[in-house]
């Protein structure tokens, strides 16, 4: 998409989206963005330390909650944004759409493994293992191997726009699989564990725990937008640095 | 004869003329029946009862072993080039290649079951089961290979990057492959795994042939 | 059973980590900076240098 074609439609869509035009708006952004997120993390730690009464289920073990169950919607969340970014990429040829979805796996990949890391610690003293092949994490392990194929494969690329259409594939590929895999997973587990004494999804919440998960939900989701920008920022910038390197011995080169 | 039988009967024929790689393959399928025993023990309740597991193990490593080749030698001598002008769209390509590829290794697997079943211990019941869910699950596993072997045709290290892509997205043939040779849930896992190949079978060529455009550009 | 020990190593392991993970993306921002700035300096302009970055 180029400047030319930009002007053809100038609407507000087209003035976000052009990589230009993206620092331009993004490097205001980033600042305040940073500080609303540590400002909503130091409320959400109030809530979950000072605010919130023990859960009548889990007693005082729901405060790891406050940080598994956000990183763990997030891991889809991120998901959800790459699977957009990927139909960007494939069928509108969204010029910042590869950026994005480039900036979001190793941000998602974090996310599911922090869910995966408070998941193991809720569960050992729960269940008394650090690890229980329940439904649940072992999708989410599943779905942190998918970041990782992913990340592997931009990083084997050299041409990193060839790079954004295999991944936009591998993608949409994954997308279409993972509900195919919680179902597959789920059958596997009612086959090999004869009916479970706990349930090893998350207890119903009350109302009282609300407050301080959705402000940690927020508070997650924020650090999530943050360092989206700036890694979208950081690979618009490092590719224009290829670029210019590459004219640059171009020209010496003669 | 059809362009499609055509393409079809070439890759068995150049896979027949170079010789030996279904046999590779087959040889590899068996010595994992051979080694697993050597690590868990002879034990034969416990080989038997693991035994449906090892099977699917054996025939998905063998699956990605091969994968590689689907595309690597076409792209080396140009025909993909060729493949993308063709007078049949590169679906209907991709398609006979998974065909071609399917009769290559997984037909041969399936026929080396019995020397598996012997060696883990297990029953008729158990084995015919085997074979049939092989039959079932072998054509996703080819044409999830296919698209790995598409999606990386471009790279030239790629190596393990296509096992490892595709490795979480066959993990529900897996299960259901297994659970359609186990005594509980046999049934259900048997349509669920037919399904799986048979969309699966139907949208990977398309998948495939998209990736191969973007590799070429 | 203490849960205290659980809900420190949780806390303490996010912090951590997110720490980490924001000075990664941090450090990467500040890479690519230097080497625009490298390369700005050696007087290697963008094709497109007419509009403003």
């Amino acid at each position: 998409m180029t400047a030319a074609a930009a002007a053809r439609k100038p609407n507000w869509f087209s003035r976000l989206a052009h990589p230009g035009r993206f620092l331009a708006w993004s490097r205001p952004v980033v600042a305040p963005l940073a500080a609303l997120t540590a400002i909503v993390f130091a409320v959400g730690l109030w809530f979950a330390f000072f605010n919130s009464p023990e859960d009548y289920q889990m007693g005082d073990m729901v405060r790891v909650m406050y940080i598994h169950v956000p990183n763990a919607w997030l891991s889809q969340f991120v998901y959800a944004t790459m699977t957009a970014a990927a139909l960007g990429t494939l069928v509108w040829r969204h010029p910042l759409a590869d950026v994005a979805g480039k900036a979001a796996a190793p941000l998602g990949a974090a996310f599911t493994a922090l869910a995966l890391y408070t998941g193991a610690l809720w569960g050992r003293p729960t269940w008394g293992t650090f690890w229980e092949w329940d439904g649940r994490m072992t999708s989410t392990l599943v779905l942190l191997l998918i970041y990782l194929g992913i990340i592997a494969l931009w990083r084997a690329f050299d041409d990193q726009l060839r790079a954004g259409r295999i991944v936009a594939i591998v993608t949409l590929v994954g997308a279409l699989n993972i509900p195919v895999i919680k179902f597959s997973v789920d059958w596997w587990n009612t086959l090999h564990q004869p009916a479970s004494v706990f349930t090893a999804e998350g207890p119903k919440l009350a109302p009282s725990i609300l407050t301080p998960l959705m402000v940690m939900m927020a508070a997650f989701t924020l650090l999530f937008a943050t360092l989206q920008i700036v890694s979208m920022r950081t690979e618009i910038l490092r590719r224009r640095a290829e670029t210019m390197a590459r004219q640059a011995a171009a020209g010496e080169g003669g | 004869m059809t362009a499609f039988r055509a393409l079809i009967l070439r890759d068995l024929k150049l896979s027949l003329r170079v010789g030996g790689e279904a046999l590779t393959l087959v040889l590899f399928f068996v010595m994992i029946g051979v080694i697993v025993p050597f690590a868990i023990g002879p034990d034969k309740a416990l080989l038997a009862r693991l035994a449906p597991g090892i099977v699917w193990i054996a025939a998905f490593l063998s699956m990605l072993l091969g994968l590689d080749r689907l595309f690597r030698a076409d792209d080396e001598d140009g025909s993909l080039l060729l493949f993308r002008h063709a007078a049949i769209p590169l679906e209907a390509i991709v398609a006979a290649k998974v065909i071609a590829h399917w009769l290559l290794t997984a037909l041969p697997l399936i026929v080396a079951t019995p020397v598996l079943a012997i060696l883990l211990a297990m029953d008729w019941d158990g084995w015919w089961r085997a074979v049939l869910s092989l039959l079932l699950g072998t054509p996703a596993l080819v044409a999830f290979g296919a698209l790995g072997a598409a999606l990386t045709v471009s790279l030239r290290r790629g190596g393990l990057l296509a096992p490892v892509l595709i490795l979480p997205l066959c993990i529900p043939v897996l299960i259901f492959g297994v659970g359609a040779i186990g005594a509980v849930g046999a049934g259900p896992a048997m349509l669920f795994l037919a399904a799986i190949s048979l969309v699966v079978a139907a949208f990977a060529p398309f998948a495939a042939a998209l990736a191969l455009r973007a590799a070429a550009d | 059973m203490d849960h205290a020990v659980y809900i420190a190593w949780a806390y303490a392991g996010a912090a951590v980590f997110i720490a980490g993970l924001s000075g990664w993306v941090v450090w990467q921002a500040r890479r690519v900076a230097g080497r625009l700035k490298a390369l700005e300096d050696r007087g290697v302009r963008r094709r497109s240098a007419g509009s403003a970055p």
